[in-house]
């Protein structure tokens, strides 16, 4: 039966690697099918160069109409399923139509690319970018080969970065005042802050701060909004008295954050918020949400 | 709800929270020992978890608490292997903060923080600083004490105090003060904010479970009490202002009280000394509620005590003027807390008093302040009543009487007898006894009237019925120990000086005379003997003294001894009164003062004839009588015969013939007396005498016991011989004997057993003054047996 089976898989093997693939960073992500795998890392402005190799079965010859490999920069809304848009596209000419009849390796490169956006594994929208070989063949179809790249990009240091401060309060009831010392943080950064107590009338079981990302897709009567909680932080338990102040400190690192996205592409936006929540002991919840911004922050080399 | 849910629902709860615990604890293990330390967190942290529940009690919580202690020992010695977990320890100290409850994550992270501080890699103040910073996140009351007691306990070896490793540069020790301080802080409002917690019906519940947390809250008092480099310098100026703002502001009464008692007791006295007025400022601003006397009694005893334990110090007290700060913080709260009862009020004084008494022993008149501000106290409520109050105030008054050891000291205190007259009779009693007998203890000698007249008016209780006593009330013996103890005490009253002397037995007389018919028969004889004493003392400096105000002259003396006796008559108690007045008969024969001894004599004669009827009594009267007169000898003939036929005249007439003879041979001895300027007149009578005395033992014949009398009589003869009464012959004497021998045939029965050995060592003296030659011996020499 083997050689019956053979008949139908492709007759080569297509592999893609990267010139600099020892050394690159590599980061796990998700796969479709739930599981993670390791992810070489790009950057703007990176140049991707590589090989692709072609190695037809033993004792079979692969006939085709040229060989190409693409960079190519998706934007898949999972409500459309299957409508990738492609905000990026190049394409580098590996062959020209011929036969392949042993093992055969063609390097590629393409020089400082612009890749504005990060990759992105949303609730309803995925941004990926991905380089795809494909072997041109007229008859029995062409021969597809993926390599997923994840591409992250480092913003620098936020010129201005005021702290968020604000009173709110339930008339008789509950007063507070927050500050959290600033408005954008990277993400490794750790929210500082403190919650004071002005006016407390009620019995108070917890008070948490929650992370949640606000996930907007499409665009005016198609727009679709996703709110997740990525983080449920408690700050404080029980009822404190009038003029306690209760500190915030929050690592972001343990969290799956990404960076802010806005408007990307005209497609989606993704923001973040820190929710402050108090419960009562009737469980009755009481929240203000505060955006904040996240960025990318180049890390260091040592970590 | 957890108070109004039953015990065994609390108990199943300890049970599942301890099961909780073990099972979480079980895995934790397992990651220990296989080093990962991922797993160990996420099991920590489940097993803290179980220290979330509010259903327990806080002795239960307690109970849960110690459990998950034990285990995160472990945790800690896991923590501090860097090599065990492959992370730097403050890569550690954020790892843990990860934990999204926040219970775990401080948990967590004060274990981490320890290792942290021990491991050196960060200044242990900022470390410190964090953790209790960190910690305000808890604030359910148990929860958070119990979490800032576990901090309290893993930091305490690791604060920079001074000769700790973790002193230096940076860290000295007014941080590790400063994160007690602020840790103590939080964990007495936390404290305090229990009550809030629950409904109002279980709130006598709720005080009693605070009660049992308050130790967890006065550990952080101790612990700066134990700070090393604590000195009094950073006492007074950070450590002691900050915790009574606390205790002060916290307007908690249960706190307040247990806190100052926390103060007074973890710091040291000299500490204490120094910052006085703050503290005592404090005690002012406490709650109304709260039981300020036992905390400024507390304060007092213990300075009081550190007074007294070196005289070194004493000149501290003086230099903060440490009376006059306590003085007036008590007169403030004793204001200010108008509900504080009596009682309260008044064990203060004694604290306070037991404080001036030893700090300040030569200060008399703080003393008296003292007792003044108690006055002013007690003149504000109506009567004291309550039987413990009533103990403090003896307890007052008896404190100045045991320093001074010295009564005097007390008498001159204007305020003791205003305080004394605060109290109810019996107490008043019971007081008056003290004062006796500190008196009698001390053998002190109250030696002006002014004094005396103070003293007695402090015992005026003793001395007279008070208004509304009900004299069937009284307990006879009590009643017979008050009045000899003011007898003794009468004793103690002296003075060298006659004029004063005689002051003072007029005072004394005053205010015994008042004393009633009772009172008398025990108060008048050491008066009279005082009168007596001082009589003599006169007599002895040769007469009388031309005072000034009151010239004591012996009639005068007399006079009021007269009168004094006299008071007697109305109890009635005639045996006493002639008794006296033949004591007073013989003084004023020593003075030469014959009409007032005769004066006496009458007296004591008139009430022999009149008042004293029993025959036993008139027998021992006739025979004092007899001995008085025996002894005087300032009689002129013509009264002296009054008086001696008197005598005789009444021993005849004794109801009983042996008391007849008895008496009137006692009564021979008035007519010869042994003296060279004796009076000798009555040889004769004498020997008349003796022989009415022999008819009257004839009389007795028959009845029982004349051959004693015989003897005795015999004797008498011999001594009046022996003595040279020409009357008394040898034949006399030898008839006599020849008489006792018949009558001791005629009646060989049942009375020789008695006058057998008497009448032969009778003859054997006779005998042996017949061997010893000389002129007794020629004498007796006559005599043939």
């Amino acid at each position: 039966m083997n050689y019956l089976l053979g008949a139908f898989k492709p007759a080569c093997n297509v592999s893609i690697t990267f010139s600099d693939g020892k050394n690159r960073k590599q980061v796990p992500m998700k796969k479709e099918n739930g599981q993670t795998a390791l992810v070489p890392l790009f950057h703007s402005q990176d140049t991707i160069s590589g090989k692709v190799c072609i190695d037809p079965y033993q004792g079979k010859k692969v006939e085709h109409n040229g060989v190409k490999v693409e960079l190519l920069g998706q934007i898949e809304m999972y409500f459309d399923r299957g409508n990738f848009y492609d905000f990026t596209s190049l394409v580098r000419e590996l062959d020209v139509p011929g036969e392949i009849y042993e093992r055969k390796t063609y390097p590629f490169e393409f020089p400082t690319v612009e890749m504005p956006y990060e990759t992105y594994n949303g609730v309803n929208v995925r941004l990926r970018y991905v380089l795809k070989v494909t072997v041109t063949r007229g008859y029995s179809g062409s021969i597809l080969e993926y390599q997923e790249l994840v591409v992250r990009n480092y913003a620098p240091l936020p010129d201005i970065n005021n702290s968020i401060k604000m009173e709110v309060g339930i008339e008789d009831c509950l007063h507070i005042e927050f500050e959290y010392n600033k408005s954008k943080y990277h993400l490794k950064d750790v929210i500082l802050g403190k919650i004071y107590f002005l006016l407390v009338r009620i019995k108070m079981k917890n008070m948490d701060l929650e992370i949640r990302r606000r996930e907007s897709t499409g665009a005016g009567a198609n727009t679709h909004v996703e709110t997740e909680t990525l983080a449920k932080f408690e700050l404080m338990d029980g009822t404190p008295v009038r003029g306690e102040s209760i500190p915030v400190r929050l690592f972001l690192a343990p969290y799956d954050l990404t960076p802010t996205h806005r408007n990307i592409n005209n497609k989606y936006s993704v923001k973040y918020y820190l929710n402050l929540v108090l419960v009562d002991e009737e469980d009755r919840r009481y929240f203000k949400q505060q955006e904040i911004t996240l960025y990318r922050l180049k890390e260091d080399t040592s970590s | 709800m957890r108070t109004l849910a039953g015990v065994e629902d609390e108990e199943k709860w300890l049970a599942e929270g301890i099961a909780g615990i073990q099972h979480n604890a079980f895995f934790m293990h397992r990651a220990l020992d296989a080093n990962n330390l991922r797993e160990v967190l996420k099991y920590s942290a489940l097993m803290l978890s179980e220290l979330r529940t509010s259903k327990l009690s806080p002795q239960k919580y307690y109970d849960l608490y110690m459990r998950a202690f034990d285990q995160l020992r472990q945790l800690e010695i896991f923590f501090k292997d860097e090599s065990r977990h492959g992370l730097p320890v403050v890569d550690l100290y954020e790892l843990v903060q990860h934990a999204g409850n926040i219970l775990p994550r401080m948990y967590l992270l004060c274990t981490v923080g320890s290792v942290y501080i021990k491991s050196k890699q960060a200044p242990s103040k900022d470390v410190l600083k964090d953790l209790v910073e960190m910690c305000r996140g808890v604030q359910h009351p148990i929860r958070g004490l119990f979490l800032r007691s576990y901090l309290a306990q893993v930091s305490r070896d690791k604060l920079p105090e001074i000769g700790s490793d973790y002193e230096g540069d940076a860290n000295t020790v007014i941080d590790a003060v400063e994160f007690v301080l602020q840790n103590f802080t939080e964990m007495n409002k936390l404290w305090v904010r229990i009550q809030h917690q629950g409904p109002g019906t279980v709130r006598e519940k709720q005080e009693k479970e605070r009660n049992e947390l308050r130790d967890l809250v006065g550990k952080n008092l101790h612990v700066l009490g134990q700070i090393e480099g604590v000195d009094l310098e950073m006492y007074k100026e950070t450590v002691l202002p900050r915790v009574l703002e606390q205790v002060v502001n916290c307007k908690d009464k249960l706190a307040q009280y247990y806190l100052m008692e926390c103060i007074i007791q973890v710091f040291p006295d000299e500490y204490h000394l120094q910052t006085l007025e703050a503290l005592l400022a404090a005690c002012t601003q406490l709650m109304p509620t709260v039981d300020t006397k036992i905390v400024l009694t507390q304060l007092m005893d213990r300075l009081s005590n550190y007074a007294a334990s070196s005289p070194d110090v004493l000149h501290e007290f003086l230099q903060v003027e440490a009376f006059a700060k306590l003085s007036n913080a008590i007169g403030k709260v004793i204001d200010t807390q108008l509900e504080m009862p009596i009682v309260g009020a008044m064990t203060l004084f004694v604290s306070l008093l037991t404080f001036t008494l030893r700090v300040h022993p030569d200060r008399l008149d703080y003393v008296d302040q003292v007792l003044g501000a108690c006055v002013v106290k007690l003149s504000s409520v109506p009567k004291l009543e309550d039987a413990r109050a009533m103990k403090q105030v003896v307890a007052l008054l008896s404190a100045p009487l045991e320093k001074y050891s010295d009564i005097v000291t007390a008498l001159t205190l204007s305020n003791y007898p205003r305080v004394m007259d605060h109290l109810d009779d019996g107490t008043n009693k019971v007081m008056a006894m003290l004062i006796i007998q500190s008196i009698m203890k001390n053998d002190s000698c109250i030696s002006t009237a002014d004094k005396v007249e103070v003293l007695f008016e402090l015992i005026k209780g003793l001395i007279k019925d008070l208004d509304g006593t009900n004299v069937e009330e009284l307990d006879e013996e009590d009643f017979q120990e008050e009045q000899n103890s003011v007898a003794r005490l009468i004793h103690m009253l002296d003075n060298e000086e006659p004029e004063e002397m005689l002051k003072i037995i007029y005072v004394v007389r005053k205010h015994l005379m008042t004393g009633g018919p009772q009172r008398l028969p025990f108060t008048v004889p050491p008066l009279v003997f005082s009168a007596v004493r001082l009589v003599r003392q006169l007599e002895a400096q040769g007469g009388d003294i031309a005072g000034e105000d009151v010239p004591a002259t012996l009639r005068k003396i007399f006079q009021i001894l007269n009168q004094t006796i006299e008071a007697l008559s109305s109890v009635p108690c005639p045996e006493l009164a002639l008794r006296l007045y033949l004591q007073c008969a013989e003084a004023a024969s020593d003075c030469d003062l014959e009409p007032v001894a005769y004066e006496f004599f009458t007296q004591a004669f008139i009430l022999y004839e009149e008042e004293i009827a029993d025959s036993k009594a008139q027998v021992t009267a006739i025979h004092l009588i007899v001995g008085t007169l025996q002894r005087i000898n300032v009689f002129g003939v013509e009264n002296r015969d009054t008086l001696t036929h008197k005598a005789t005249g009444y021993s005849a007439r004794l109801l009983k013939k042996p008391d007849q003879c008895r008496a009137v041979y006692a009564c021979s001895h008035l007519f010869w007396v042994d003296d060279p300027e004796g009076i000798k007149d009555g040889e004769r009578r004498a020997l008349r005498i003796a022989n009415a005395a022999q008819q009257m033992v004839n009389a007795t014949r028959g009845s029982s016991g004349p051959v004693t009398l015989f003897v005795e009589i015999l004797n008498k003869y011999l001594y009046f011989f022996e003595k040279g009464n020409p009357h008394i012959t040898p034949s006399d004497i030898q008839s006599l004997i020849e008489l006792i021998n018949t009558e001791m045939l005629s009646d060989n029965g049942n009375t020789t057993i008695h006058s057998d050995p008497f009448f032969s060592s009778t003859l054997r003296y006779i005998r042996f003054q017949k061997q010893k030659g000389g002129l007794m011996g020629e004498k007796y020499d006559l005599i043939k047996l």
